[in-house]
């Protein structure tokens, strides 16, 4: 049976256990963090020093001295700082109150072979199932829930809103994923630094994320999991109902090494964790930031139904680079079909490529680019289009606007011209792949280059991802292909 | 842990279905050139045992043998070869199957996976090339032609040299009979089928181990 997250990712009330003044500490940062991203219960904090003459305010919170001050039933979550001796009676006390769930960011809970440590850890485990408490870490930084407006965690970012949720065995590259979303244009729903899974373990939050109705596509990151078999089940239940991305740390023998030291994982057959996560309809990505390029598209577009990519771009190079990309891929540079190829020449430039990749080699009019993703995205055998060179215009203008004559009113006029045909160009990648079903990345390096320049920026502002190179894009088709196929859903 | 002999490792797989050559187990000198008389020449001799799990490092295989007179050499020398810790033995004589691509299937009881079932390209650049793929029992059929399609030297099993491509379902069925046997005999531990041959597109399996517990 899987466990009940509801009051870790949706609490009524949020408790800070150890809240301290000191602006460089966990208890601190938790706190300012929860009252600053715009939770809305109500948030409740403890310092032990705390007595009716000695009171303790945190940012404008009259600090309780225990967890069993805190009126009964107001709080759901209790987030712990206090030191790892502390924590079992904070969670009685926790219990007592009416709160169901525990995030510990303590450490101290048998970390590097610490025994006294790691008998205060079996006893979590031990409370856990008496209290029917729901606990997550210890050992890591926090959790993050949009829906909830919760960032309950000692670290940023605060994400933009969206439908991927991340579990991490490492708090920082449950940030670091985090923190592709601003930039990446696909917002996060939630996300949970796992820690030492001393009674929550990863495939706990996978199978809440797979029925959660917030999260639209998965991201785990795995060291090594106590169960494997429950792993690979759960896997692969969660995976019927949700795309989800892995990524395995520790996959080489210097990064086992590596892992050993950090969450103690021992060294797992990388090639039958491979087949594991294929069985169970993961995609494996080789990092965060591929994972979450792939969980984006997943959770934008769905899936492919079939391998035919059509590319489209005004930038030559790019074509070039994007059909060496596919080549090695799971996805194909498609051949045009005739009647697609007799569409495209009635509303191409003269001297269209007249094959896969579309270029429009420069000759493009200001209606050419959507009309062609419109031709492409309606054809019965395109599974997937792929834009290349958005922003080009806008960056123009953008070397214009800094210039001396940017006053000039015919340079005012190209400049606002360039921005409104990228604009047009990125809506139209939203509006034509919604209603066309058909998926539609655009790939430009502008989206890291010049995060401003209008053609990248009207896609994060839609919630749809821009990759910054050929091979971002190409490795998100083949997350978006190998989805399809494992769905069945291939025509 | 007790291997089990070529001969008996062959005949408890053969009944999950796995595809081997009609091949004869004999006792005696005499009883191995009739053997090899009925199935043909060029024909392989190897000594099977209970206790023999790595015949080509202790040489107890001949191949290409090729009349009669060579068969009765080579029965002597795999008898004699025999060693009184190897228990009672068998000569196995079977046809001798040209072939330029090799695989290999097995399957093993994880100690932190469980049952899992692995193909892999065999032969003499098995190791350098270390091209295998696993999953987890049980498997599907789908999952078993999807392994086949996560090796990166794939195009082996493509038309190759001369060669027509390799039966696909014949080789997921090799695939197939090795998991059945796995999930069915909780007793076996490992199961190593190497070389698995491909024999004008057609897969047989010319040598077969069951390690049980």
């Amino acid at each position: 049976m899987s466990a009940d997250l509801q009051p870790l990712f949706e609490p009524r009330g949020v408790v800070v256990a150890g809240a301290s003044t000191h602006p460089g500490k966990f208890g601190f940062a938790t706190l300012h963090n929860i009252l600053t991203c715009g939770y809305e219960g109500q948030v409740f904090a403890t310092n032990r020093s705390a007595t009716p003459d000695n009171p303790v305010e945190i940012l404008g919170i009259d600090c309780l001295p225990s967890v069993r001050d805190v009126p009964q039933g107001q709080a759901d979550l209790v987030y712990v700082c206090v030191p790892a001796p502390a924590v079992p009676d904070v969670l009685r006390d926790a219990s007592a109150v009416g709160i169901r769930a525990a995030f510990i960011a303590s450490a101290g809970f048998g970390e590097g072979g610490d025994e006294a440590g790691a008998a205060i850890g079996a006893e979590l485990a031990a409370i856990a199932a008496e209290l029917d408490l729901a606990i997550a870490g210890p050992n890591g930084q926090g959790l993050v829930s949009t829906p909830a407006s919760l960032c309950a965690q000692f670290v940023a970012p605060w994400p933009k809103r969206g439908g991927i949720s991340i579990v991490s065995q490492s708090g920082n590259l449950a940030s670091g994923a985090m923190n592709h979303a601003d930039a990446g244009g696909v917002g996060v729903a939630r996300a949970v630094s796992a820690g030492n899974s001393l009674c929550l373990d990863v495939d706990d939050y996978l199978a809440w994320f797979g029925a959660d109705e917030a999260t639209q596509s998965i991201i785990a990151y795995v060291e090594g999991v106590a169960d494997a078999r429950r792993f690979y089940d759960v896997l692969a239940q969660t995976a019927r109902a949700k795309p989800v991305v892995v990524v395995k740390g520790g996959s080489s023998s210097e990064g086992a090494k590596a892992a050993a030291s950090h969450t103690g994982s021992l060294a797992t057959d990388d090639r039958i964790f491979d087949g594991l996560l294929r069985q169970a309809g993961a995609w494996r990505a080789r990092d965060i930031g591929a994972a979450f390029g792939a969980a984006a598209a997943l959770g934008v577009h769905g899936h492919m139904r079939g391998p035919n990519v059509a590319v489209l771009t005004n930038a030559g190079g790019w074509g070039v680079l994007t059909a060496d990309a596919l080549e090695p891929s799971l996805v194909d540079l498609m051949v045009l079909p005739d009647d697609l190829h007799a569409q495209l020449d009635a509303i191409m430039p003269p001297r269209w490529s007249a094959s896969n990749p579309v270029d429009v080699a420069g000759g493009e009019t200001r209606e050419t680019i959507p009309a062609a993703l419109r031709v492409l995205a309606e054809h019965d055998q395109v599974d997937a289009v792929l834009l290349l060179g958005l922003g080009i215009q806008s960056n123009t203008a953008s070397l214009f606007r800094a210039g001396r004559f940017a006053n000039d009113p015919d340079i005012e006029r190209i400049c606002a011209f360039h921005e409104r045909q990228d604009r047009l160009y990125a809506q139209s990648v939203v509006d034509v792949s919604a209603e066309t079903g058909t998926p539609i990345l655009a790939a430009t390096e502008l989206a890291i280059a010049d995060p401003a320049n209008p053609g990248p920026a009207t896609l994060r502002a839609n919630g749809h991802p821009c990759y910054a190179s050929p091979s971002d894009a190409v490795d998100a088709l083949s997350a978006l292909y190998a989805r399809g196929r494992f769905l069945g859903a291939l025509r | 842990m007790a291997t089990m002999s070529e001969a008996d490792s062959k005949s408890l797989l053969v009944e999950y279905g796995l595809p081997v050559l009609p091949e004869q187990s004999v006792r005696t000198i005499v009883e191995a050139v009739a053997a090899a008389d009925s199935v043909g020449y060029p024909c392989v001799m190897k000594l099977s045992g209970d206790r023999i799990a790595h015949k080509t490092e202790r040489n107890l295989v001949r191949l290409s043998i090729g009349t009669a007179a060579q068969a009765r050499d080579a029965a002597g020398e795999l008898l004699s070869a025999a060693t009184p810790d190897d228990g009672e033995v068998t000569l196995l004589v079977a046809p001798m199957v040209s072939s330029s691509r090799e695989f290999i299937v097995g399957a093993q009881r994880s100690s932190e996976f469980g049952p899992v079932v692995m193909v892999g390209i065999g032969g003499i650049f098995a190791e350098a090339l270390e091209d295998v793929a696993f999953r987890m029992l049980p498997a599907s059929t789908d999952d078993a032609y999807a392994m086949l399609g996560d090796l990166r030297t794939g195009a082996l099993l493509d038309a190759f040299r001369g060669e027509p491509a390799v039966d696909r379902a014949c080789l997921v069925g090799v695939i197939e009979s090795v998991s059945a046997a796995m999930i069915a005999r909780p007793d076996i531990v490992a199961i190593d089928i190497n070389p698995v041959l491909i024999h004008n597109g057609t897969p047989v399996a010319v040598d077969a181990l069951v390690e049980l517990a």
